[in-house]
């Protein structure tokens, strides 16, 4: 009956992700956004965030805070994903596919150069 | 959209919108009446009765109408095309409510698809919205609620890689404990 997971697991999961912030300097937090309207979902922006978490869990990425919104307004660049880094402007990259989404996090997030050939404006 | 599980997304998408902070997300599939239904729930401000009309009668929902949009003829004609029915309840400041039945081995039904990925979108990119989400096949019956999740993190983000992880199992292990305990009383 009972689900194998159980609010235990997470309580030490909790204490672990603590730990791991007390250690740290605290650099402020990266911001990730994926524009989550008819016409984003329809064009696999699901898929794109879907990679992003993947990602995010696979390689163990703390500090970055992963965001859906319903309508940036941009129908035709969809899907759109905004990258900001702590205390910079915000970056906006238009058709994003997975693919794309994996360049993004690594150059980008971990490696704090803007990939300019998939942004559309700024 | 060539999932159910992408509707899904689409129509708790207009939850957000109308600034809904409980949404309730429950899938049911009734083998016996060989039914499926799908309803979402919102506690966002609601429609009223002119807007009502113009978002379900397809006469009206002209693509110039700017503030008629397209995920709510997309997902209606996705159930009436699986000899289904799609219906919507709204009351301006209390919320809405979406219902759509299809009929489940109808050959044109789309597959329910990636639920987990939608759900991990919702929950992970909407932190904010406490998300109920119920899943029923037959006499079986998951229910996720996300409140708990959130009480015992206590200000740890939900986008921290081994909590991500958590709720991802959480709600696979869910879904296919359901399933299996129906295949294993066949
Ligand atoms: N849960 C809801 N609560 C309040 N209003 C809603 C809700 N769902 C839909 N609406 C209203 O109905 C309109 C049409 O919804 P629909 O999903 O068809 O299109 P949209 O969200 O405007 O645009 P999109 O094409 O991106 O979906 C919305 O703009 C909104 O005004
Ligand atoms: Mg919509």
């Amino acid at each position: 009956m009972a689900t194998v997971k159980s609010l235990d697991d997470l309580k030490r999961i909790r204490e672990e992700a603590l730990k791991k912030q007390q250690m740290k300097e605290t650099s402020g937090k990266t911001e990730v956004i994926v524009g989550m309207g008819t016409v984003g979902i329809a064009a696999g922006a699901r898929e794109t965030l879907k990679t992003i978490m993947d990602m995010i869990e696979n390689e163990n990425l703390s500090d970055i805070i992963v965001r859906q919104t319903g309508n940036i307004g941009l129908d035709s660049f969809e899907p759109i994903v905004q990258v900001v880094l702590p205390g910079e402007e915000k970056v906006t990259y238009g058709k994003v596919n997975p693919e794309m989404a994996r360049q993004i996090i690594k150059e980008h997030i971990i490696g704090g150069k803007i990939i300019t050939e998939y942004q559309i404006m700024g | 959209m060539r999932e159910l599980a992408l509707h899904i997304l689409d129509i708790a998408e207009n939850s957000i919108s109308a600034g809904a902070d409980q949404i309730k997300i429950s899938v049911n599939e009734d083998f016996l009446n060989d039914l499926l239904t799908i309803t979402v729930e919102d506690n966002g401000k609601g429609m009223d009765a002119e807007t009502l009309e113009k978002i379900t009668d397809p006469f009206i929902t002209s693509r110039t109408t700017r503030q008629v949009g397209l995920g709510i003829p997309f997902f209606k004609a996705a159930a009436e095309a699986c000899d289904g029915t799609f219906q919507i309840e709204s009351e301006v400041g209390a919320g809405t409510k979406v219902a759509s039945v299809f009929k489940h081995s109808h050959i044109d039904r789309m597959p329910l698809g990636d639920i987990t990925g939608t759900l991990q979108t919702l929950i992970i990119g909407t932190p904010e919205v406490n998300w109920v989400f119920e899943y029923v096949v037959d006499q079986n019956c998951f229910v996720f609620d996300d409140q708990p999740i959130k009480e015992t993190l206590d200000g740890v983000p939900l986008s921290e890689p081994a909590v991500m992880k958590f709720i991802r199992e959480m709600i696979n292990e869910g879904i296919q404990d359901v399933r299996q305990k129906v295949s294993s009383t066949i």
